[in-house]
């Protein structure tokens, strides 16, 4: 691969890429899990991602956002460290997801896809994540978090402020 | 594929089993309604218009998508059908603006039409319109959001059509909207297909929009005055003060040799005629070496006589005359036969010629004798196999490269091609073999050697090996080629085709009636039809007068203008002293008649100028690259203006000319004769004209303007533009036939030759003068253009 040299991903996440191209008969399937890595590794799905996987499977870069617009969870602005997604959706909903998500607000100053001001956190209201029987429950990056109540959250935030904290001091 | 029978609204129809439904209905004379499904895209189910009763399946079928089989029983209108297709509707107009009265697409709406059939009085689906500004993506489309019906035509047109992927799809439900590659701006090869196919207002045309209604345009069927594919192109017309102005240019009724397909000059570069540089009034230098308005009596007195004067001052020398003639390659057939006609009978030259885009003449000559081996520009559309050799289609032949692409999408036709750089219509190509460049010889002449065998020729690669196997495989092969051949390497190409049975050629060249200018004899060696004119056979006694000796070609010509020898040039329609590169100073002593649409760079230098129409404003007929021979009709016109052919009789008839030899009109075609009842058709004294139009049911022409009545004398004296007037008259394309050419020696220069090599936005005399194709290549020239290697399709 010519692009490898240029690439914006991680040497490991390029060489996953040149893998997955030759997985599939024809290039560009590889497209959404393609898309997927790369959020997770940039945080968001950025115009040079878009550029350089457009590049990768020889489509325009208007293919790539076809594809990508289509799906809910791909971002194209980047998020806190942490995103906070909390459930809505009926389950939760019964069980106090409107007050949590609430008390959220409240305790992180932001709204629906806002992002804190040091950029530790993101908050989104989200459908279901298939936690019905724990409700309510958020999802904190890949990590479930359940049955809920405000107390238990501040406690969840805490630990993800912990983290960050220390990520930030150990670096 | 075998005939299926089946029944649809209790009507008996028989059809290829795998016919789509629409189709073998639409053929049947069932209209059934569908704005998503479009000929030859591919299918899209989108927008469940099209919905049918299938006898036997539960659900309603959509049309467009069903393939019909044997036995089948289909209902196409019923009150359930109509309910479904009102709801349809109603959810299509739940967002849509309603802005008929302003829309462009008001009056020729799909929206609108089907809201008058199926559309419900009153709406039970509300939603709040979300309104978005229109947004120009380009000097030459517009998009306006809330119109749009999501029917994804634009995005195939421009991705399968033109293969060029600028329009997409983005997010998801509700918020789906039709994006184009650059976020908000365009960045394509501008054809506008993507408006032609939008059922709706939602694309518009950056020349058209808010100009007027549809039903106020008269709509002329003409022939596009742009590149050598000759598209049909429908123009739009309104009345204006000084004559009838072009509003638009389309083919939305898919007719024609082009079908869907018009690129963006013939769709945007029609403006030139409107241009305020235009030439309106006959100009002639006065004493003080100014170009002063004056009036047509004038003018033409004026040119006749220096014409006569020069003339006859060089009677004695009737081989060396010295006037020179230069003729055009956007003019009409019978402009061009009757230039040279005059040249040759009424100013006593062969020093005629025209600026050569290609070797038309060595073409012929490597074909002469041999019939039905030149492939039509049609032929291109279902061949089995091309190979193309040189230039780029894309650029400079956009309807060829269109058909490529789409025989290759519908047909899977085998694409060979052999450039010497990469270009785009690759994409579709089976194998495609790059030859070296820099070669001592012409890299194309060693390709011919190649493909007869020698392996030396060129470098002699596995994969050239491959190709040139490929190649021989084939029963059927069209070679497309251009003016990288000409003399003696099209006679080698063509003799390596001609042992072949299946191959067929075509040439390609660069203007709307090159190929017409060489075919009608605007050559210094050659009378019409590629007859020499040493030994010119049945123009003896058509020409009186006619001198035999070749005559100076355009580079002579302006060799012995420079030396003094010239005494008269009459240019017609063409700007040689830009394209040749004359000093203005060997002109100073020749007498110099332009006629032009432009004040042209030769034009300024001129003694008398005169204002001629451009091809839409005339009527006759124009031979495109491949051979197929149009009508151009009259569709703008201008005050001031005279078509090139009246302002020759007018020259000639100013001259003392016998104007019914040079044009037979009138009841007795210039021949006080008995029209050949009495001495019949063989006899030499009787009016040939007349019996020849007797013998194929024709009328006498009345006027001595009337270009047909020349065309009658081409259909005769040239056996290659035997036409079928029916098709040609109905505005179809009629393919000429090369092969009945004399055999003879007809050597070309190759230096004479001067091809334009017009992009997509550029075109001649005329690009300088369209607003809209120089907004487009000032747009066009902000992007680079990176060579996608596989395409999106799915």
């Amino acid at each position: 691969m010519s692009t490898e040299t240029m690439s914006i991903f991680s040497p490991q996440l390029a060489a996953k890429f040149d893998a997955l191209v030759l997985k599939y008969p024809v290039k560009r399937s590889a497209l959404v899990p393609m898309l997927l890595y790369a959020q997770d590794e940039i945080g968001y799905v950025s115009d040079a991602v878009i550029a350089e996987i457009a590049d990768r499977l020889s489509i325009t870069p208007l293919d790539v956002r076809n594809v990508a617009t289509y799906y809910s969870m791909l971002r194209f602005k980047p998020v806190g460290k942490y995103n906070v997604q909390v459930c809505t959706n009926i389950s939760c909903m019964l069980r106090g997801a409107y007050d949590l998500f609430d008390h959220l607000q409240g305790t992180l100053g932001i709204g629906h896809k806002g992002v804190t001001a040091d950029g530790v956190f993101s908050l989104e209201e989200v459908e279901c994540i298939g936690a019905c029987c724990w409700a309510p429950a958020i999802q904190v990056n890949y990590d479930f978090h359940d049955e809920l109540t405000n107390d238990k959250v501040d406690a969840v935030l805490a630990t993800y402020r912990a983290k960050a904290k220390g990520a930030t001091t150990n670096a | 594929m075998a005939d299926v029978t089946f029944t649809v609204d209790g009507k008996k129809l028989t059809a290829p089993a795998g016919t789509l439904l629409i189709e073998a209905c639409r053929k049947a004379g069932i209209e059934i309604p569908a704005f998503c499904y479009y000929p030859g895209l591919s299918l899209q189910a989108a927008c469940r218009m099209c919905v049918v009763r299938q006898e036997k399946v539960p659900k309603l079928q959509t049309a467009c998508t069903v393939q019909v089989g044997e036995g089948q029983s289909f209902i196409t209108e019923s009150p359930e059908i109509t309910q479904a297709r009102k709801a349809t509707i109603e959810l299509l107009l739940g967002n849509h603006p309603l802005d008929c009265p302003v829309c462009d697409a008001g009056g020729e709406c799909e929206l609108q039409d089907m809201t008058f059939k199926y559309g419900a009085g009153e709406s039970l689906y509300v939603e709040a319109k979300q309104h978005r500004e229109e947004q120009k993506w380009s000097p030459a489309v517009y998009f306006d959001r809330p119109r749009c019906i999501l029917c994804y035509r634009c995005v195939r047109m421009c991705g399968e059509g033109m293969d060029v992927w600028a329009l997409g799809i983005q997010n998801r439900g509700a918020s789906a909207i039709i994006a184009p590659n650059g976020g908000d701006h365009l960045d394509c090869e501008q054809c506008g297909m993507c408006i032609d196919a939008c059922p709706v207002g939602a694309l518009t045309s950056g020349t058209y929009r808010y100009k007027t209604r549809p039903w106020e345009m008269n709509h002329v069927a003409t022939v596009c005055t742009h590149c050598g594919d000759g598209c049909k192109t429908t123009l739009g017309i309104r009345q204006v003060n000084d004559g009838a102005e072009i509003v638009r240019a389309d083919n939305r009724d898919k007719s024609g040799i082009n079908g869907d397909f018009l690129c963006a000059k013939g769709r945007f570069g029609f403006d030139f005629v409107e241009s305020a540089d235009r030439l309106t009034k006959p100009l002639i230098r006065n004493a003080a070496g100014k170009l002063e308005p004056a009036t047509w009596e004038q003018a033409i007195r004026l040119v006749a006589s220096k014409f006569k004067e020069v003339r006859d001052r060089n009677s004695d020398k009737a081989s060396s005359s010295s006037i020179g003639v230069i003729g055009s390659n956007t003019t009409t057939n019978e402009e061009n036969y009757l230039l040279q006609k005059f040249a040759r009978t009424a100013l006593n030259t062969n020093n005629i010629d025209h600026e050569r885009t290609t070797d038309y003449a060595g073409f012929a000559h490597a074909l002469a004798g041999t019939t039905g081996r030149t492939a039509s520009l049609r032929d291109t559309q279902t061949a089995k196999a091309v190979l193309l050799i040189g230039g780029n289609p894309t650029e400079e032949h956009p309807l060829l490269a269109w058909n490529l692409r789409t025989n290759f999408r519908l047909n899977q036709s085998r694409l060979y091609i052999t450039t010497d750089s990469p270009i785009k219509l690759e994409r579709q190509a089976i194998k495609s073999l790059q030859l070296p460049v820099g070669l001592e010889s012409n890299g194309y002449e060693a390709f011919t050697e190649f493909l007869n065998g020698s392996d030396s020729a060129i470098e002699a690669t596995s994969e050239a090996k491959s190709f040139r196997e490929a190649i021989e495989a084939e029963e059927s092969l069209i070679v497309i080629f251009g003016e990288e051949y000409r003399g003696q390497a099209i006679e080698s190409l063509v003799k390596w085709g001609l042992k072949k049975a299946g191959v067929k050629f075509a040439y390609l060249g660069d203007y709307a009636n090159s190929r017409g200018a060489a075919d009608m004899g605007l050559l210094p060696n050659l009378l019409p039809g590629y007859v020499p004119v040493a030994s010119p056979a049945a123009f003896t006694e058509e020409y009186i007068g006619l001198p035999t000796a070749p005559g100076k070609n355009a580079v002579e010509i302006f060799d012995a203008a420079g030396n003094g020898e010239l005494g008269a040039l009459y240019v017609v329609g063409s700007n040689p002293v830009a394209t040749f590169g004359v000093n203005p100073a060997a002109l100073k002593s020749t007498f110099v008649v332009v006629q032009d649409i432009f004040l042209t760079e030769t034009a300024a230098l001129a003694d008398v100028v005169l204002p001629s129409a451009s091809l839409y404003e005339k009527t006759g007929t124009v031979t495109n690259s491949y051979g197929d021979v149009q009508l151009a009709k009259k569709a703008a016109d201008k005050a001031g203006v005279k078509p090139d052919f009246e302002i020759i009789v007018r020259i000639a008839g100013g001259m003392g000319i016998d104007v019914k030899k040079l044009v037979p009109f009138g009841k007795t075609n210039g021949v006080s004769a008995d029209m050949g009842q009495s001495r019949g058709a063989q006899s030499g004294e009787a009016d040939r004209h007349a019996v020849w139009l007797t013998a194929n049911h024709l009328e006498p022409r009345l006027s001595p303007f009337d270009p047909l009545a020349v065309l009658d004398e081409i259909e005769r004296l040239i056996p290659a533009y035997k036409l079928d007037r029916l098709n040609l008259f109905g505005g179809n394309d009629v393919a000429s036939e090369p092969g009945f050419v004399p055999v003879s020696s007809i050597a070309s220069a190759r230096d004479l030759i001067l091809p334009s090599h017009d992009g997509l936005f550029t075109s001649g005399i005329l690009g300088a003068h369209t607003v809209a194709l120089q907004e487009l290549n000032q747009y066009q020239h902000q992007f680079e253009h990176p060579v996608v290697t596989e395409t999106a399709a799915d």
